[in-house]
Formats: C-alpha cells, sequence, structure tokens
C-alpha cells in the first residue's frame, strides 16, 4: 500500500513538477521562427518534405553563417496535421515568444491568421497558397504571398492551353477543368477561372474531391469521361494527387492535358502512377535537383552531419526545395529588415518591413548559391506577391524536368480582381483596420 | 418542373444514352462495394465477439499495408514480408486480447469502444513511429498482382477493366465467402455466435472467450492487410487510407452490425449506390456528393428497417 502511495506520490509530483517548469526564457539574442509543419495525418505525404527542406535551410544558416547578420535563428516546429483548428493552436501557443514571422502552410489556417495579425503585429508569410486578395498591400499589410498566387497560376494554366490550341479566341467553346480539393485551399482559384471563362468563353468545369474520398475519386473521374473536358487543372493536396494521376491514367485522359498547380507537384505526387504518369506537368516557379551551391551547402552543414530529418536521396525533390525556397524568402525579409532598422535582433514589425521591400535580384540569387534555381522576386508596399512568372514542369517516369519557358501570369486580369476582392473583403469585415504602417522609401 | 425532369428523367436518359458508362459505373459501385463489404466484415466479426464498435478497424488497415511495405523497404522479399506482416496481425490481436480486453471484462461497452480510440492513436503514433508519415507505393506487382487494363469496345463506346480491381473483386469475394462460410459452418463459427448472444452461457459451456476474442481480431487484421493491398494498389499507402475505412460505417448502419451478409448485401448497395448518386445526381448538387451519400442510402434504409437489412430484430417486453 506505502508502495502504491510513493509511486502515486512521485507520479503526482511529476505532474506538478511538469506543469509549473516555467518555459524556456525567450533568448535575446535570437530570432525565433515558428514553422507550422504536418508530418503527420492524411497531408504527411506533402507536409513533411516541405517541412525538412525549410528547417533545413534555416539550419544550415545557423551552421555555417551562425545565423542571419550574426544572430542565431531558433527554428521550432508545431505540429497542425493540416487542420486549421490545430494550426490556430498552434498560432496561440507561439505568439508570445514573439516570432518575427508565421508559416501557416495551409490556406484553411492563413484565413483564421490574416485578422489575428495586425493585431499581434506578426506577419503571415503565406508563399505561394492563402488567400489571392491578401497581395494587396493597402488592405492586407501584415499578409504576404509570394511569388504567385493562386489567381495568377490559374491564370497561366489558361494562358498555357489557350497557346496550345492556337490563340485565346480558340477557347471559344472549349470546356476547361478543374479538379479540386473542397477545402478552402482547392476553391481559391474558382473566381478567377469563372472571370477568365466569361471574358474568353469557355466553359468551366468543377470537380471537387471531398478530404474523405480523396483516394476514391473513381466516379469524379467518370464525370470527367462523360464531360469530355480539353483541359484540366489539378488543384490537390496529400494523397488527393497521386489518386488524380492514377485515375486520370486510367481513363486514358490525355496527360498533357492534364495541369497542376505548383502544390500538385510533388515526386510522391506522379511516382505511384508509374508511367502512367509521363507527361503530366504542373506548375513550378524553382528548380528540382541539388546541383546548386545552396543545396550543396545544405547537404554539407546540416544533412551529412545527421541534423535533418530527411532521406538523403530525398534531398532536392519538388516540394522538398519548394521548403528551402519558403525558407530563402524568411531569411532574406529578416536580412532585409536587419538593413532597414539597423537592428540585429529583429522583431515582427521589422520582419513585416522587410517582406514589404524584399529584392531578390539575380546577383543576390548568386550571392545565395541560388542563380537558375528561382526567378528574382520583389515586392512592394501596395503588392504583396509581385506576380512573379512561373514554368512548366512535366514527369518523365522518374523526375521532373522543366519543360516550358518562364510564363507570365495575366496580369491585367488577375491584379484588378485582386485589388476588388480585397475590397470586397474588407467590406464584408466590419471594422476592418485602415492601414497606419507608412510604407518605405523604395517601396 | 425543371428540377424534376433533371432528378426522375434526366439520369435514366443518360443511361440509356450511353450504356457504356452506366456499365462502367456499376463495374466501379461494385469493385468499391465488395472492398466496403470487405472492411464492414472486420467491423461485424469484432462487434459479434465483443459487442464492441471497432474504431481502430481503420487504422489497423494503414498499420498492416505498412508493415509490408516497409518489411519490403527492408529488403524483405515480398512474400516472406507479407507472411510476416500476417505474423505481427497475430501479435497485434493476442497484445489487444492481453492488454486491453481482458482488463475490461465486464466494463460497460462504451469503455471497450472508448479503448479503441485509445487503441487507434496508439497505432498510429507507432505506425509513424516506425514507417514515417511519407506515402509508399504499395508492392503490387511483386505479390503477383496484374497491372494494366482491359478495354472492351462495346454497348457503343468502351469499358476499361483494371486488372488490379478485377483481383481485388476476386480476392475480397473469395475472402468473404470464406469467412462466412467459415463463422457460420465451422466449430469456431458456433462459438463466435454463441460468445455473440451470451459471454456467460458461452463461458458455461466451455468455449473460451480470451481464444475467440484472439481468432476474431487476427481475422479482422487479415481483413485490414487485405484492403491495405488492395486500396494501396489503387492509391498509395498514407494514413489517409484509415478514412476509407470509416466508408464501412454506413455500411453497417444498412446491414446491422451482427450480420455476415448484412455486410456484404451493405457494401455492394453503398458501393454501387453512391457510384451511381455520385455519377447521375451528383452534378444536380454541384458534385463530391459521394461522402455523404451513402449516410444518406443508409438512414433511408433504416426508416423501412431500423434493425438494418439482416440486423436482429430485437423485441423488449415491458
Amino acid at each position: 500500500m506505502q508502495k502504491k502511495h510513493l509511486v502515486l506520490g512521485a507520479a503526482f509530483a511529476a505532474l506538478i513538477g511538469g506543469v509549473f517548469v516555467p518555459p524556456p526564457a525567450q533568448a535575446q539574442d535570437t530570432i525565433y521562427i515558428p514553422l507550422f509543419t504536418y508530418r503527420t495525418g492524411p497531408f504527411a505525404g506533402s507536409g513533411i518534405p516541405i517541412a525538412n527542406g525549410m528547417a533545413d535551410y534555416l539550419n544550415m544558416l545557423n551552421e555555417r553563417d551562425g545565423g542571419i547578420g550574426g544572430v542565431k535563428l531558433q527554428v521550432e516546429e508545431c505540429e497542425t496535421g493540416y487542420d486549421t483548428k490545430k494550426g490556430v493552436e498552434c498560432y496561440e501557443s507561439v505568439k508570445s515568444k514573439k516570432p518575427v514571422v508565421i508559416n501557416p502552410y495551409s490556406t484553411g489556417i492563413t484565413l483564421q491568421l490574416i485578422p489575428k495579425a495586425a493585431v499581434d503585429k506578426i506577419p503571415v508569410l503565406s508563399m505561394a497558397y492563402g488567400l489571392s486578395a491578401s497581395a494587396d498591400g493597402t488592405n492586407f499589410p501584415w499578409v504576404f504571398n509570394p511569388p504567385v498566387t493562386y489567381w495568377d497560376g490559374a491564370s497561366v494554366f489558361v494562358k498555357y492551353a489557350a497557346q496550345k490550341e492556337g490563340g485565346f479566341d480558340k477557347l471559344k467553346g472549349k470546356k476547361l477543368g478543374l479538379v479540386h480539393l473542397d477545402a478552402p485551399y482547392g476553391k481559391e482559384p474558382i473566381p478567377l477561372l469563372e472571370a477568365l471563362a466569361k471574358e474568353y468563353g469557355f466553359e468551366l468545369k468543377l470537380y471537387p474531391v471531398p478530404a474523405s474520398e480523396m483516394q476514391n475519386q473513381s466516379s469524379l473521374w467518370l464525370n470527367v469521361r462523360r464531360d469530355r473536358p480539353d483541359w484540366i487543372y489539378l488543384q490537390g493536396w496529400g494523397a488527393m494527387n497521386p489518386t488524380a494521376v492514377k485515375e486520370a491514367a486510367k481513363i486514358n485522359f490525355p496527360m498533357d492535358r492534364l495541369i497542376g498547380v505548383w502544390w500538385s507537384g510533388g515526386d510522391d505526387d506522379a511516382r505511384p502512377a508509374g508511367d502512367g504518369a509521363k507527361g503530366y506537368s504542373s506548375l513550378d516557379f524553382h528548380a528540382v535537383g541539388t546541383d546548386f551551391p545552396v543545396i550543396k551547402d545544405i547537404q554539407k552543414y546540416v544533412v551529412d552531419k545527421g541534423k535533418s530529418q530527411v532521406q538523403k536521396e530525398k534531398v532536392g525533390e519538388n516540394l522538398y526545395n519548394r521548403g528551402v525556397y519558403n525558407s530563402m524568402l524568411v531569411a532574406e525579409a529578416i536580412r532585409t529588415a536587419q538593413q532597414l532598422t539597423g537592428k540585429k535582433v529583429v522583431t515582427g514589425e521589422d520582419v513585416r518591413r522587410g517582406l514589404e521591400q524584399l529584392n531578390i535580384t539575380e546577383d543576390r540569387l548568386k550571392e545565395m548559391g541560388a542563380a537558375g534555381f528561382a526567378a528574382p522576386v520583389r515586392t512592394s508596399c501596395t503588392d504583396h506577391n509581385g506576380h512573379h512568372k512561373v514554368f512548366m514542369a512535366t514527369w518523365d517516369g522518374t523526375k521532373w524536368v522543366k519543360s516550358s519557358d518562364w510564363m507570365e501570369p495575366i496580369k491585367d486580369k488577375v491584379r484588378p480582381l485582386i485589388e476588388s476582392a480585397a475590397k470586397t473583403y474588407v467590406e464584408s469585415n466590419a471594422g476592418w483596420p485602415k492601414r497606419t504602417e507608412p510604407c518605405d522609401k523604395s517601396s | 418542373m425543371d428540377v424534376l425532369h433533371h432528378i426522375f428523367v434526366d439520369p435514366f436518359v443518360q443511361m440509356a444514352q450511353a450504356p457504356d458508362l452506366l456499365v462502367q459505373t456499376l463495374w466501379e459501385g461494385l469493385v468499391g462495394g465488395i472492398l466496403y463489404a470487405l472492411i464492414a466484415l472486420g467491423f461485424v466479426l469484432i462487434f459479434k465477439a465483443s459487442g464492441v464498435f471497432n474504431f481502430a478497424q481503420g487504422i489497423m488497415v494503414v498499420f498492416a499495408a505498412l508493415t509490408l511495405v516497409g518489411l519490403h523497404e527492408k529488403g524483405v522479399p515480398a512474400y516472406l514480408a507479407l507472411a510476416l506482416t500476417i505474423l505481427v496481425m497475430f501479435g497485434l490481436a493476442f497484445s489487444v486480447e492481453r492488454l486491453m480486453l481482458r482488463p475490461l471484462v465486464n466494463q460497460p461497452d462504451i469503455i471497450l469502444f472508448m479503448a479503441t480510440f485509445g487503441l487507434t492513436y496508439f497505432l498510429i503514433g507507432l505506425g509513424e513511429l516506425i514507417f514515417g508519415g511519407e506515402p509508399k507505393v504499395m508492392i503490387a506487382s511483386e505479390l503477383g498482382l496484374p497491372k494494366g487494363s482491359i478495354d472492351l469496345n462495346m454497348l457503343g463506346g468502351f469499358i476499361s477493366l483494371q486488372k488490379i480491381d478485377i483481383a481485388a473483386t476476386i480476392i475480397a469475394s473469395v475472402m468473404v465467402v470464406s469467412l462466412a462460410v467459415f463463422f457460420q459452418k465451422t466449430r469456431i463459427g458456433r462459438a463466435l455466435r454463441a460468445v455473440a448472444d451470451s459471454h456467460k452461457a458461452a463461458l458455461s459451456v466451455g468455449i473460451s472467450l480470451e481464444q475467440i476474442w484472439v481468432i476474431v481480431w487476427f481475422t479482422a487484421g487479415i481483413v485490414a492487410l487485405a484492403t491495405g493491398i488492395m486500396w494501396g494498389a489503387r492509391s498509395e499507402v498514407s494514413f489517409a487510407l484509415q478514412i476509407i475505412a470509416l466508408k464501412a460505417l454506413p455500411v453497417l448502419i444498412l446491414g446491422g452490425f451482427t450480420s455476415i451478409p448484412g455486410a456484404i448485401v451493405g457494401g455492394l448497395i453503398i458501393g454501387i449506390g453512391e457510384k451511381l448518386g455520385e455519377f447521375y445526381w451528383g452534378p444536380l448538387l454541384g458534385s463530391g456528393i459521394e461522402s455523404w451519400l451513402a449516410y444518406f442510402i443508409a438512414l433511408l434504409f433504416l426508416l423501412f428497417r431500423p434493425q438494418g437489412l439482416f440486423g436482429e430484430r430485437i423485441i423488449e417486453r415491458i
């Protein structure tokens, strides 16, 4: 009996001790960067390589350069499982640690954090995802989504289809389909595609995939077989992507007419379909492979030293490099903030200015060891995206290969729609704060 | 009037105009339905033996498939990996009986149900710890499962039958029939039915509860492995597969939680019903209705047969 009490007492003491142990104090000489990741759950297939890429680049900066501007980066992951509720919990748990930027890595989570960003003075970087309208810096001073929005991506898809058909006028009467995850992320390009359908006279067919049916899409693809769309744009995520590619191959849909958004272009999205996926293309805005000094440094300072969770052979895959690219933008924003403020240990407010002043030129890419890895990126006070160019990558059966030149989004159609959508967002959210943050000079 | 036309006339006109698509839809429904029936059978067996709805059946599908692929990735030949996976599923059944069911004997059913929740999250964590969260490609060809398709030009169009789907249908059908016969006609089957009727009465005639529990959990593990192989080959092996297993819920509502024939017929009705519904009526509602249509069909049946198609009718006199 006594022994039992002792054990219970020890367990209670451990519990109390655990509860009351003070959290480690935020070191004053570090920059805190939380990464919202998902290494578990149905979307882990897409989440793991991105999480590895993001963490490895930042850790490489710590190992190679001692951080940024001599200040160490404190990188911490929070597991969201791609679940919006868990993502908001992650945000609430990290915000007291004074993060300089939040990477939600989910459009659903981003939508929840947009109203909080201005209040908590923590910028949100939704790199090529999130709310397209948040590219409008005038109404969303705390939200950034470079280098392209979903609307830019969808416009490039339409432009590519038009090129292949022989011009925009040839789109009249054609059917363009959107196979999308039935979630905020998947639905995001619909307004733009509807507007372009009206403009160019094509018929837009929507094929939503509920999350519970990600691996059970056969009836959806029978609908595709019946409707016979001329082109399909795939906006899928996680297990939905490989299933969609397999099903498309199964109904003999021409693979060169199936185009994925950049999030549908993971190696594990195409690989399970084997030869059937040959010719499937997805949009992209950075290179794959390891033939870049920046990736070599990651291998040297992080992966080879056993400080990464990545399997060595997966370094350089598309979604891994996507994570690296995301962290490159974060690092450049911090560096820019340090230059703007003259401070070494910058805050979220400083990094917001840094994100607004991003100017990653060809020369700067070269300095970063990323010449040819990506295109230059520039943002401004009013344009938090830049609407940069993308290219087409095609699956050759074993890897992604760049298969087109860089293509401009249809900016003259996208930008007015973004500004109009931003205005609508502000009007429908009563009390949305007017921008008070001054623009830096070069913006 | 237009709406009524779209609901009651258009779909049937489409069926008549494109019979190849109708047959293709029925085929897809049949394949899905048989796999649902197989999953539902796993639930029914455990429910009959221990009166508990096994929430962990979905993760057992993932765990079994990951074990198989994971072992093969470590260099174990495919058939040996299959044999070892069966052994692992036996180990799991044995552990569940020893560590979960036995200590909870005589506890209310809801406690056992909650324990299967615990088992689910334990297996998710264990699976991720051992195999990681990355999706894996099912070793279908290594296991001798066929690839490619048979395309038939008929009915004014074509019908494409994936060889893996044909194999899945045959294997699942054989398993379903074998299990049904095993549990209806053999001594163990009779013991299972006795346990399902009354634990105390079964014990009094010398039936070992522990042995029956191990057998049904092991059988549910084999069912999970077969489902994981088939569905994994159609898509990929990832933790998303556990969602598929929960598609068996409407099958159980429809077929009754205690009926093996109910699981089979229910699986087919749900499988074919949801495919026909999504294909012919889905576009009227913006598509993507498959996720709830199965429940709607099940509830519709319950209006007329509250105990399910083959469920036991319980009459309690007061």
